[in-house]
């Protein structure tokens, strides 16, 4: 994407950034050339950006395309889901001249990120999640997202290597169908090691309540889980927890590694540089916003921690293979015949839903071997 | 009082037949004095802090100016924010009339957005907008009056502490609400964020005219004024007032101190409850767990920094709202962390308060005592 022929000369030209105050004295043409003004991007954060978790994912693909050239990133962190983040969109656009705004948080989207795309067209709006509909939502807006399942499926394989105990644990926010899915691939990985294994789950109700958490994590560690992985906007907690206790666990959001260095298996990671590199190319070179954007491992959307030092030859082989096969494309994790954790079927044998499958959005059991119920 | 103040005159200094005007200047004076020293003191602090940052404190500061009042922009930016601010303020302004801490005013935002949200989408069938709103209002203060008015009985009838009756109610309210948001009211399309089914686009209500700004603003500070006027200006705030300031006086005069002090209790809750149906029908258009954003927390800062008048709770709320907004500058153009205005709504809480107490031993003023 570097090599781009609409961003290589602009490139070349901010390297003497300097000058561009001194662009008045120019003649004309080059004047003009200067005053291509390089994109900025504004970043919004329901968080904070060094939380170990959802946010920090997202902060890392900021810097990390801070680095493209012509692009310029503004960021705040701690913006609620209410009519402020709706004055922060604006102010970016406003003060900042922002012309691409990534709302990284779910709520974000309806009504706050909605309504500023129809008051401000020209300007570009990324959402992260999947709600994006054509003929329903402006065309300036777009939702990416990506399959991260995939990874918690990998992370299943390595736990279920390394588990004496044959109990796991996994600590999730709210029983949507998102989390829900992440809780079922865990499971289904650890059980292609070994069918006895089981997962045990707890629901905190909160996507950042770090008390709970510890909770969770101290309740399950003393039921004889011996690998505990989550679904919470920070796993900080539940990982440092796990470590403490000296047991093993298994990162989300981003990497938890310097906060478990025994006992951190690997982790199911977003690599959200992927989409944010495509939209600010759309954005660039003047292309239609790319309005719906999606993947897994094979698309480059999501990856794994590398694997800590407990991890096994056997169970990185397997792992290992099984990701090929996902980067080959065609691996499905949810085909039938499948039951839920209650004894009935939900998915038929002979059935195979593939990561791209709408029916897997609206995900409302736990498969058979997850020991927890849905709440409500 | 006429004989000691006669008999009194002669021993009185000679400056003591100063000029009406003088006298009210100077009542100003100790009135805006501690605030003064509370921003000064602010300023250093906070600037001594940002400084230590390895940030440029007159930067900084011309950034808060600019961000929160410098333009059009950064007032609307200031005021939408201050919206919701300033009734939760009356929601601890209010009961504090009476003497009562409240601090739970977040849980009767919250289920009073809820009921109005459940309200607004039954009616929202068979009556137009402009019956169907003040119903929602109605129903936010009823259910947000009855859950702080809980807190004031359970003060009064059975000697609880309000204070901590009303954090632990507002922990119980978010988890109803959740609970509700959940379960039975649940749009079943919210899959990934559980919500109340939304109200159509005709039901929500629109901006101030010429503003930006949700009519939360409005309706914040007509109530505002009108506790103000009940306060200072009828027998029931007097009433109300003495219970708060000398309840056994109170007693003895006869006036009704129970249920003066549950009635505040109750119109403090109704002013957070109003608050969360103007969220409701302004900003979400259905109720989720967006609406547990804080503000009923801010609330208790934003009352005790106007010294609990019902009047003085806009411009603070104001003022809270500005600094936000300049927060989100701060953090675009210098990357200070969202923590900073934090720290400098801190410097100034701490610093009002210590101001305050400094006042009544006194130390401004030798008028007093």
């Amino acid at each position: 994407m570097s090599q781009d022929p609409l961003i290589l000369p602009r490139r070349r030209l901010l390297a003497g950034g300097a000058l561009a105050g001194a662009s008045l004295a120019l003649p004309g043409a080059l004047r003009e050339a200067l005053a291509q003004t390089p994109l900025t991007l504004g970043v919004i954060y329901v968080g904070p950006r060094s939380d170990f978790g959802y946010n920090q994912a997202q902060a890392q693909a900021a810097a990390a395309v801070k680095k493209l050239p012509g692009v310029k990133v503004v960021e705040e962190e701690n913006v609620p889901e209410t009519a402020a983040v709706q004055k922060t969109m604006e102010a970016m656009i406003n003060q900042d001249k922002a012309g691409l705004i990534f709302a990284t948080s779910f709520g974000y989207f309806d009504p706050h990120m909605l309504k500023m795309a129809e008051k401000y067209p020209n300007v570009r709006f990324a959402h992260c999640g999947g709600m994006w509909t054509a003929g329903k939502h402006p065309k300036n807006a777009a939702s990416y997202f990506g399959y991260i399942d995939e990874c918690q499926y990998l992370a299943g394989i390595v736990a279920g290597y390394t588990s004496k105990t044959k109990k796991l644990g996994f600590i999730a926010a709210k029983p949507i169908p998102q989390v829900l899915r992440n809780i079922n691939a865990f499971e289904l990985g650890a059980k292609s090691v070994d069918p006895s294994i089981t997962t045990r789950v707890i629901f905190t109700g909160e996507w950042s309540m770090p008390v709970k958490e510890a909770e969770a994590a101290n309740s399950l560690i003393d039921q004889g889980v011996d690998v505990l992985t989550c679904h919470v906007d920070s796993p900080k907690v539940v990982i440092e927890t796990a470590e403490k206790r000296g047991i093993f666990s298994s990162g989300y959001h981003a990497s938890q590694a310097a906060l478990a260095p025994k006992g951190y298996l690997t982790g199911a990671e977003w690599d959200w540089s992927t989409p944010y590199a495509a939209f600010i190319k759309a954005a660039q070179t003047g292309a239609p916003m790319p309005n719906l954007l999606r993947g897994g491992l094979k698309e480059g959307y999501v990856k794994m921690s590398p694997y800590g030092p407990a991890v096994s030859a056997a169970a990185k082989t397997k792992a290992d293979a099984i990701k090929a096969e996902m980067l080959k494309g065609g691996f499905v994790i949810f085909k039938g015949p499948l039951k839920d954790n209650k004894g009935n079927t939900v998915i038929a044998a002979g059935t195979s839903l593939d990561q791209f499958n709408p029916e897997l959005e609206k995900m409302n059991y736990l498969v058979e071997g997850v020991i927890g119920t849905i709440p409500g | 009082m006429n004989t000691l103040a006669a008999t009194a005159t002669p021993v009185l200094p000679p400056a003591s037949p100063a000029p009406p005007l003088a006298v009210r200047l100077r009542g100003i004076a100790d009135a805006l004095l501690p605030a003064l020293a509370a921003l000064v003191i602010t300023v250093l602090l906070f600037s001594a802090a940002v400084g230590l940052a390895g940030f440029n404190p007159l930067e900084v500061w011309g950034l808060i100016v600019m961000g929160g009042f410098g333009d059009a922009f950064a007032w609307q930016n200031t005021l939408q924010r201050a919206a919701p601010l300033i009734l939760t303020g009356l929601a601890v302004a209010l009961p504090a009339q009476a003497g009562r801490v409240i601090i739970g005013a977040e849980g009767a935002l919250v289920l009073g957005g809820l009921a109005a949200a459940a309200l607004g989408l039954v009616l929202s069938a068979q009556a137009p907008p402009l019956v169907v709103w003040p119903l929602m209002a109605l129903a936010g203060m009823l259910t947000g009056g009855i859950w702080i008015g809980l807190v004031g009985w359970l003060r009064e009838k059975r000697e609880v502490n309000e204070t901590i009756a009303s954090l632990l109610m507002s922990f119980i309210a978010i988890a109803l609400f959740n609970q509700m948001v959940e379960t039975v009211l649940r749009d079943p399309a919210s899959l990934n964020k559980p919500s109340t089914q939304p109200l159509t686009e005709r039901f929500l209500l629109p901006a101030m005219p010429g503003l930006d700004v949700h009519w939360g603003l409005g309706v914040g500070i007509v109530v505002a004024i009108v506790c103000w006027a009940v306060v200072k200006l009828t027998p029931l705030g007097l009433a109300l007032r003495v219970a708060g300031g000398n309840p056994r006086t109170a007693l003895g005069v006869g006036l009704p101190v129970t249920w003066l002090t549950i009635g505040a209790c109750a119109a403090g809750g109704a002013c957070a409850g109003l608050a969360g149906a103007v969220e409701v029908a302004a900003v979400h258009g259905a109720a989720n767990a967006s609406l547990i954003a804080g503000y009923g927390y801010s609330g208790i800062l934003i009352a005790f920094a106007a010294r609990f008048s019902p009047a003085g709770v806009v411009p603070v709320a104001i003022l809270v709202g500005g600094i936000a907004a300049s927060g989100s500058l701060l953090q675009r153009r210098l990357g200070l962390p969202d923590a900073s205005v934090t720290v400098l709504l801190g410097f100034a809480f701490v610093a009002l308060i210590g101001c305050e107490t400094l006042r009544n031993r006194n130390f401004w003023s030798k008028r007093r005592g």
